[in-house]
C-alpha cells in the first residue's frame, strides 16, 4: 500500500483479482467451475449451517435451494414476512436468453447488451455467465406456478424492453417482480415448512461475526423483542438489496438500508464501484417537504408520451394545456433526433435535471426548484385514440392520477428522475465470495454483473440466477472444506462483535439531542442527490464530502431517539440504518471523485464530449474500484481489479 | 388541512392499549396518508414523546406491509393501500379514527403493528408448488390457456396485507386462502398437490383461528387489489372434490 | 348450513304449491291436506310419508342451526377486540338478516307450527277443516300482517343464503357466474315470497271465500 493520500481522501493499495473464474474460454467456464467445486456428501449438508440475510429474489432462491439441498438455512429479513422484500415492486419484467421469438436472440446477445449496457464496467465473466442461466430462471418460475403473460396459443409472451433490439423479456403484467418473489417466497416457505429453513422475520442484522479471518455468523437485532441475538453458522450469504436510500428520496421501499453490507464492509469486505447509481427518468415528482419516497412508472411511457417543458422560464407556473405549441421545447427530440424521447435513461434523466436547473422545470416548487418535466400524451390520444392509450397505459395512468390527483388524460403528467437502482455493492469473486471468506454476497448487494448501468429487466434476472443457479453451486466449494470447529457463543470475537452491537444501540439512545433520525437522513438525501447524483463535479463531490462529514458529527452528538431498547422501536431501527448511510455517502462521493470519467450511471462534468456527452477514459478507468475500510477516522484504500475483455470489444457509445 | 388524529397506543404485545387524541395542522392533500403519520411522528418526537408504531415498507401499494384502519375501513375509504391513500380523500378539520387490524390471529405488537405471520404458517401448510431448483421441464412444454392462466394471474395479485382478514365481520382468511388456492388450481402444474393443499391450508387457516366464512363480501371491497369473492367459492368447490372425491 | 339450506329451499317450493291450492277452493285445499296424510298408502302407513319430511326437517334445522351456532362462535373468538368505529355496511346488514333475521325466522316457525299444526294458537275461531282455519285466519288482517313480516325476513334470509349456498358449493367461479347466482337468488326469492303471500291477500281481499 502507497502511504500517499490520494486528494487527501483515500490510499491506493494492492490490485485485486478474481481468482475463481477457470482459465478457459469465457463460454466454457461456468461449467468448468460447476465440475471443478468440491461437493458436499449430502450426509454432511444437515451438519453444515448457512445464514442468509434479506429474503428477495437473491436470498429467498437461495434460502429455498439451499434448504432443498439439505443445508441447516437461517434466513432473515427486517420485513414481517419474506414476502415483502422490495423485489417484489418491480414492474417490468425479466429477461432470459430463451430466443423464444426467433428473433435473433441468443446467450451471447443478452451477454453483449448487458455488457455493453454496462458500459463495459462489468467483468465479463461473471455477466456471460448472468445470460447464461438465465433461460433456466424462467423454466424454474413456471414450474413454480407464477403466472407469466401467456398468448392465446397458451406459450409465454415476450416483449421487448428497455430499447433491445429483441423480445426477450418475460413479464406479468406490470407486476413481474412481486410474482417472481412470490414463487421464491413459496419455495422458501415450503422449506420451512420442511424444517431445512428456520425463517426469522422482523430480524436485523447489526453485525457480521469473523472469527479467524472467516464470516462465522452475525448478531441480531429481534425487532419485536428488542433482545440482541448471535447467530453462528458456517457461512453467510448477504443478499440485502441496494443502497438508494442514501439518497432518501428514492423508488426504494423505506427499510431498505445499506447495513447489512456495510458492517460486512467494515469487517473486511471490499465495497466496489459504491459511486454507479441508476437513476430512472420516469418517476413521479416529488409534491413536497413532506414526500417520503418516489414512485416509478413503466418506462414503456416514453414509447408514446412526448416530454417537453415551457420555452420560457415565466410560463412554468401556467396551466400546460394554454401553453401554445410554439413555446414548448421538445428537448429530447430537438437534442437527440435519431432517439428523441426513446433516449437511454441516464441521457433522458440528465437533460430532465439540465431543464429544470435552468429553471424551466414544472409542478410544486421545493426548496425554490420546480423539479418536474411534462409527458405528454395528447399527440398518443390524437393519433391512437383515449381507448388504445387506456389499454396500453391505464393501471399506469391510474397509478398517477391516484397519486398526484391529476387525470393524465386531460394534463400532461409531471415526471422527474429518481435513484432506482445501485449497481455498487460488496465486491465479489466470480464464486460471489467477498473479500472475507465465507461471506457470500448475491443480487443487488453484489457489483458483479451491471458494470456502471444496469440494463432493463436485469435486476430480477440476476437476483434469481444467483440465488437459484450461482450460489448453491459455488458455496458448496467453499462448505466442503467444513463444517468448520463448533463455535461457542462466548468467544472473544463473538462476544465483541456482540458487545458492539449493544453499545450502539446503547449510544443512540443515550446521545439525547434535538434532531429527530428522520431529518438527518433528508438532509443528507439532499446532499447526495445535488452533488452526488446524476451529474458529479469535483467542487461539488469536495463540498459534499465535506458537508457529510459535519453532518456525521452532529447525528452523533445531536440525535434524539425516543423509547427503550426493548420492544419495537422504529426510530431506533431507523438510526441505525442512518449511521451506516453517513458512511456510506462518503465512499460514494470519494469513488465518484477518483473517477474521473463518464461511463454508464456515472456523469462526470468535467468528462464530456463537445456535445455533452458522457465520454469514458477506458485508459485509465477500465478496473472495478474495490474499497477497503480505513477504521474510523482513518481513509479507506483503493484496490484495482483491472477489467480485461475476451470475448467482447469495448465500444465507445453514441446516441446521436 | 387541520385534523383531529385518534390513534389506538398500546406500549407492547402484552400492555393495555387506549386511544389517544392528536391534533395536526399544516397537512398537505397531496401528501399520503402515512406522511401524515410520518409528520405527526415528527411533531410528537420534538415534542418528547414516542412516535406513534405502524408498518410501512414500499409505499406503492405493493408489499403489502402497510395497513390500518381508517375510520371503521381497513385502508381507509379509498379501495387501495393505505400507502396510497392520500389526504385529499379528506376534509380539513376532520376527525380520523386509526386503529390497527382487529384479529386475534393477528396481535397487536405495539401501537398500529400487528403480527401476521399467520398468513406464512398458511402458505407453509401447502401453498406452494413442490418443485426442486433445477427440477423444472422447458417452460414451453406445458402451454396454459390463456384464460387458466388469466385468472390464475388475478388471483395471484394478491399482496397478503390482511385487509380481507381486517374487514370480514367473521375475523376470516378466506380470501386470502382462496387466492393462493385459485393462483395454483387454475394451473397445470398446480393439479397434483390441488386436493391435499386444499385440506391443509384450511386446516392451519381453521387452527389459526380465523373465523369462518358467511360469503358476505365485506373482504373483496377491503382488498386493495380487488380479488373477486369467487375465490372462495372455488376454494369451497375445490375443498368439497378433495374431501368427498367428487 | 348450504346443504340444509338447499333442503329448506326444496320444502319451501313444495309448501308454497300446497298453499296454493287453496286458490282451487276450500275441497282441493282439504284434499290435499288429507293426501298429505294418505301419500303413498297403503304401502305406507298413515302419515308416514309426513313423519319422513318432518324427520328430515328437525335434521337440517339441527344442522343449520349447529352450523350457525359454530360460525357465530369462531366469529367471536376470531376478534375479542372490537373496533371503535365500525360502519353500518351491506355486509354487517347480511350479518343481522342471517343470524338475528334467522333467529325470528325460528320464532315465526314455532308459531307458526303452534299456529296450524298443534293448533294451540288461533287465529279467528277453531275449525276442523284445514282449509277453514287458512280462510278465517288470513280474513284479519294482523293474521296477514304477522305472515307477510316473516316472508319479508324468510326474503332477506333466503337472498343471501341462497348466494351463500351457492358460493359454498363452490359454484361461484367467475364474474359472469357471480352474476347468474345473483339473479337466481333473486328469482327463487321472489317466487318463493310472493307464492306465499298471494294466498293470504287473496283471502284478505276476499278473492277466496
Amino acid at each position: 500500500m502507497t502511504e500517499t493520500l490520494i486528494d487527501g481522501l483515500y490510499r491506493e493499495g494492492e490490485p485485486i483479482a478474481d481468482t475463481k473464474a477457470p482459465d478457459v474460454p469465457v463460454p466454457e467456464m461456468w461449467t468448468k467451475r460447476k465440475f471443478d467445486a468440491a461437493l458436499v456428501n449430502p450426509a454432511n449438508r444437515r451438519k453444515l449451517d448457512v445464514i442468509v440475510v434479506g429474503t428477495g429474489l437473491a436470498g429467498a432462491s437461495a434460502g429455498a435451494t439451499l434448504g432443498e439441498a439439505g443445508y441447516n438455512v437461517k434466513s432473515f429479513c427486517y420485513q414481517d414476512s419474506p414476502r415483502r422484500a422490495h423485489s417484489i415492486a418491480a414492474q417490468g419484467g425479466i429477461n432470459a436468453a430463451k430466443n423464444y421469438k426467433d428473433d435473433g436472440d441468443s446467450v451471447y446477445r443478452l451477454f453483449y447488451d448487458t455488457e455493453k449496457g454496462g458500459d463495459y464496467r462489468s467483468r465479463e465473466t461473471n455477466t456471460y455467465r448472468l445470460a447464461e442461466v438465465s433461460a433456466g430462471i424462467i423454466d424454474q418460475c413456471v414450474a413454480q406456478g407464477v403466472p407469466f403473460a401467456r398468448e392465446y396459443g397458451g406459450l409465454l409472451d415476450n416483449r421487448s424492453f428497455g430499447g433491445v433490439q429483441v423480445s426477450r423479456t418475460f413479464y406479468a403484467r406490470g407486476q413481474t417482480g412481486q410474482q417472481l418473489l412470490i414463487g421464491a417466497y413459496q419455495a422458501l416457505e415450503r422449506q420451512v415448512a420442511a424444517g431445512t429453513v428456520q425463517m426469522f422475520s422482523r430480524h436485523e442484522m447489526l453485525e457480521l461475526v469473523v472469527v479467524d479471518g472467516r464470516a462465522r455468523g452475525i448478531i441480531a437485532r429481534d425487532l419485536v423483542s428488542g433482545e440482541i441475538e448471535t447467530h453462528l453458522a458456517d457461512a453467510v450469504v448477504l443478499a440485502s438489496g441496494g443502497y438508494g436510500n442514501v439518497f432518501f428520496l428514492s423508488t426504494n421501499a423505506m427499510g431498505s438500508n445499506v447495513t447489512a453490507a456495510w458492517r460486512a464492509h467494515r469487517k473486511g469486505a471490499y465495497f466496489a464501484n459504491p459511486c454507479y447509481t441508476q437513476i430512472h427518468p420516469t418517476c413521479i415528482p416529488q409534491s413536497g417537504e413532506h414526500q417520503s419516497k418516489l414512485t416509478l412508472m413503466s418506462e414503456s411511457l416514453r414509447n408514446d408520451g412526448r416530454i417537453w417543458v415551457p420555452k420560457k422560464a415565466e410560463d412554468c407556473d401556467k396551466d400546460p394545456r394554454q401553453i401554445p405549441q410554439e413555446d414548448r421545447d421538445y428537448y429530447l427530440e430537438r437534442i437527440y433526433p435519431a432517439f428523441g424521447n426513446l433516449v437511454p435513461r441516464d441521457i433522458a434523466s440528465r437533460q430532465a435535471k439540465n431543464m429544470c436547473d435552468e429553471g424551466r422545470g414544472v409542478g410544486p416548487e421545493v426548496d425554490g426548484v420546480r423539479r418536474g418535466v411534462y409527458l405528454d400524451f395528447a399527440s398518443a390520444i390524437e393519433r391512437m385514440g383515449e381507448d388504445a392509450v387506456r389499454a396500453k397505459y391505464g393501471n399506469l395512468f391510474e397509478m398517477y392520477e391516484q397519486i398526484t390527483g391529476e387525470n393524465p388524460y386531460q394534463v400532461p403528467m409531471r415526471i422527474y428522475p429518481a435513484v432506482h437502482y445501485t449497481m455498487g455493492g460488496l465486491w465479489v469473486d466470480y464464486d460471489l465470495e467477498s473479500t472475507i471468506p465465507g461471506l457470500f454476497v448475491a443480487g443487488e448487494a453484489n457489483f458483479s454483473d451491471h458494470g456502471a448501468n444496469r440494463l432493463g429487466a436485469s435486476a430480477l434476472m440476476q437476483g434469481l440466477a444467483d440465488g437459484y443457479f450461482v450460489l448453491p453451486n459455488t458455496i458448496r466449494d467453499y462448505l466442503a472444506k467444513g463444517p468448520f470447529d463448533k463455535l461457542a457463543e462466548d468467544h472473544p470475537d463473538v462476544q465483541d462483535a456482540r458487545r458492539a452491537v449493544a453499545e450502539r444501540v446503547e449510544k443512540f439512545l443515550s446521545i439525547n439531542g434535538t434532531r429527530s433520525v428522520d431529518s438527518y437522513h433528508k438532509e443528507l438525501g439532499k446532499i447526495m442527490w445535488e452533488k452526488c447524483g446524476m451529474e458529479r463535479t469535483d467542487a461539488g463531490l469536495r463540498e459534499a464530502i465535506e458537508e457529510i462529514r459535519a453532518l456525521r458529527q452532529d447525528f452523533w452528538s445531536n440525535l434524539r431517539v425516543l423509547g427503550t431498547a426493548e420492544g419495537l422501536n422504529q426510530s431506533l431501527e431507523k438510526a441505525g440504518r442512518v449511521a451506516d448511510f453517513l458512511e456510506l455517502g462518503e465512499l460514494m462521493c470519494i469513488d465518484a471523485l477518483h473517477r474521473r470519467e463518464s461511463c454508464g450511471g456515472h456523469f462526470r462534468a468535467e468528462s464530456q464530449t463537445e456535445d455533452g456527452e458522457a465520454l469514458r477514459h477506458d485508459d485509465e478507468f477500465a478496473y472495478v474500484a474495490a474499497w477497503e475500510w480505513g477504521g474510523d477516522g482513518g481513509t479507506p484504500v483503493l484496490h484495482k481489479e483491472d477489467l480485461t475483455f475476451t470475448a467482447i470489444e469495448l465500444k465507445q457509445r453514441s446516441y446521436k | 388541512m387541520k385534523l383531529a388524529l385518534s390513534i389506538w397506543r398500546q406500549d407492547g404485545p402484552r400492555a393495555k392499549g387506549r386511544m389517544v387524541r392528536y391534533d395536526i395542522d399544516g397537512v398537505s392533500e397531496d401528501s399520503s396518508f402515512l406522511e401524515m403519520l410520518d409528520m405527526l411522528n415528527e411533531q410528537l418526537i420534538s415534542e418528547g414523546e414516542e412516535p406513534v408504531a405502524f408498518d410501512s415498507d414500499c409505499r406503492e401499494g405493493i408489499c403489502g406491509m402497510c395497513g390500518v384502519v381508517v375510520n371503521g375501513s381497513a385502508h381507509g375509504p379509498e379501495r387501495t393501500t393505505t400507502c396510497q391513500l392520500h389526504m385529499r380523500s379528506f376534509k380539513d378539520g376532520d376527525e380520523i379514527v386509526i386503529e390497527p387490524w382487529r384479529a386475534d390471529p393477528f396481535p397487536v405488537i405495539k401501537d398500529l403493528v400487528v403480527d401476521r405471520s399467520a398468513f406464512d404458517r398458511i402458505i407453509q401448510a401447502g401453498g406452494y408448488i413442490s418443485v426442486n431448483t433445477g427440477a423444472a421441464p422447458d417452460a414451453h412444454s406445458v402451454p396454459v390457456p390463456k384464460e387458466n392462466a388469466d385468472r390464475a394471474f388475478m388471483a395471484a395479485e394478491c399482496i397478503g396485507c390482511g385487509a380481507c382478514v381486517a374487514a370480514c365481520p367473521n375475523g376470516s382468511a378466506s380470501l386470502f386462502m382462496g387466492a393462493k388456492i385459485t393462483h395454483l388450481g387454475e394451473l397445470p402444474q398446480g393439479q397434483p398437490e390441488r386436493d391435499s393443499r386444499v385440506l391443509a391450508m384450511t386446516e392451519q387457516h381453521d387452527h389459526e383461528g380465523f373465523g369462518g366464512c358467511t360469503n358476505l363480501g365485506e373482504c373483496t371491497r377491503a382488498c386493495p387489489k380487488g380479488i373477486p369473492l369467487n375465490v372462495i367459492s372455488q376454494m369451497n368447490g375445490d375443498f368439497r372434490r378433495a374431501g368427498y372425491g367428487y | 348450513m348450504a346443504a340444509s339450506g338447499l333442503f329448506f329451499i326444496a320444502f319451501l317450493l313444495l309448501h308454497m304449491y300446497g298453499n296454493l291450492m287453496i286458490l282451487s277452493g276450500r275441497e282441493a285445499f282439504d284434499e290435499y291436506a288429507h293426501h298429505l296424510r294418505t301419500f303413498g298408502g297403503p304401502m305406507i302407513p298413515e302419515k308416514g310419508a309426513l313423519w319422513v319430511m318432518r324427520i328430515g326437517l328437525i335434521v337440517a334445522l339441527v344442522a343449520h342451526v349447529a352450523s350457525a351456532v359454530v360460525l357465530w362462535r369462531r366469529a367471536g373468538g376470531a376478534r375479542s377486540t372490537r373496533y371503535q368505529v365500525t360502519r353500518a355496511t351491506y355486509g354487517n346488514f347480511y350479518v343481522r338478516a342471517m343470524r338475528w333475521g334467522g333467529l325470528a325466522l325460528l320464532a315465526f316457525v314455532i308459531f307458526h307450527l303452534m299456529h296450524f299444526t298443534w293448533q294451540t294458537v288461533t287465529i279467528g275461531e277453531a275449525h276442523a277443516s284445514p282449509a277453514a282455519r287458512v280462510i278465517d285466519s288470513f280474513s284479519h288482517w294482523w293474521g296477514v300482517g304477522i305472515y307477510a313480516l316473516a316472508m319479508i325476513f324468510l326474503g332477506l334470509h333466503l337472498l343471501h343464503g341462497i348466494w351463500g349456498a351457492a358460493m359454498t358449493l363452490g359454484l361461484n367461479t367467475s364474474l359472469d357466474r357471480a352474476e347468474t347466482i345473483r339473479l337466481t337468488s333473486i328469482v327463487v326469492t321472489t317466487l318463493i315470497v310472493v307464492g306465499f303471500l298471494v294466498p293470504p291477500f287473496a283471502i284478505l281481499f276476499g278473492l277466496v271465500k
